[in-house]
């Protein structure tokens, strides 16, 4: 059982895409990663030797902030926009896009479902 | 597009100068501005500046977080009072 950073690898899946389900590991770090520790990426995760997934896990553990440490750092960043009172700052307050996207329609993946607003006729179907 | 690394940040000249000449004689006052699109450089952080938004002048006290960034984030130029309702309604009659 191959764990990594907290995250149990999917032990059939091949190594360079296993290692994607660690938060932080994209396809080019994971393709890089195999590389450098010298691991088939065509190996599946079930067969690794403990030997390479404690080269694969020594190499994250040093040169990657993944997980928490990811997490924490991107939700600090965010937390200093809105703290020194900015525009993206106050975007990301108030819960819209925050590079400059359109608002008059659109922006739902930012601002979420729909919220029915009072007094608003619906538009008759035809 | 970003700016070239080459040319450096953009700080306008002469509110740079007007803040050095201030860090020299270790004054602090509101210098009121029309340079949004200036960068915050670092002899800027504790004073306050006044930052045009079109309208008025908006009070800004620059941190040492702020480095970096534009003066004119730092003051809205659009004033959104919400959508629709009788609150907005009384609102907008004043």
């Amino acid at each position: 059982m191959a764990r990594i950073a907290g995250v149990d690898l999917p032990r059939n899946k091949r190594t360079e895409v296993g290692l994607r389900y660690i938060y932080g590991i994209g396809p080019s770090a994971a393709r890089a990663l195999v590389e450098r520790a010298g691991v088939d990426r065509a190996r599946r995760v079930q067969d690794l030797t403990e030997d390479e997934v404690n080269r694969l896990r020594r190499l994250i553990e040093n040169e990657h902030k993944v997980e928490g440490s990811l997490r924490t750092e991107t939700s600090m960043n965010i937390k200093r926009l809105m703290d020194i009172g900015c525009y993206r700052g106050l975007r990301h307050r108030r819960g819209l896009p925050v590079r400059g996207q359109r608002t008059h329609t659109n922006a739902r993946t930012h601002k979420g479902q729909r919220r029915a607003i009072a007094g608003k006729k619906k538009a008759p179907r035809k | 597009m970003s700016r070239s690394i080459k040319k450096g940040p953009y700080i306008d000249d002469k509110l740079l100068l007007k803040i050095e000449v201030m860090n020299s004689k270790n004054e602090k006052r509101v210098v009121k501005t029309w340079a949004r699109a200036s960068t915050i450089s670092p002899e800027f952080v504790g004073h306050t500046l006044a930052v045009h938004n079109g309208n008025k002048f908006i009070p800004v006290y620059i941190t040492e977080n702020m480095v970096g960034h534009k003066l004119g984030e730092f003051a809205p130029t659009r004033l959104f009072r919400g959508h629709g309702g009788k609150l907005a309604d009384k609102r907008s009659r004043f």
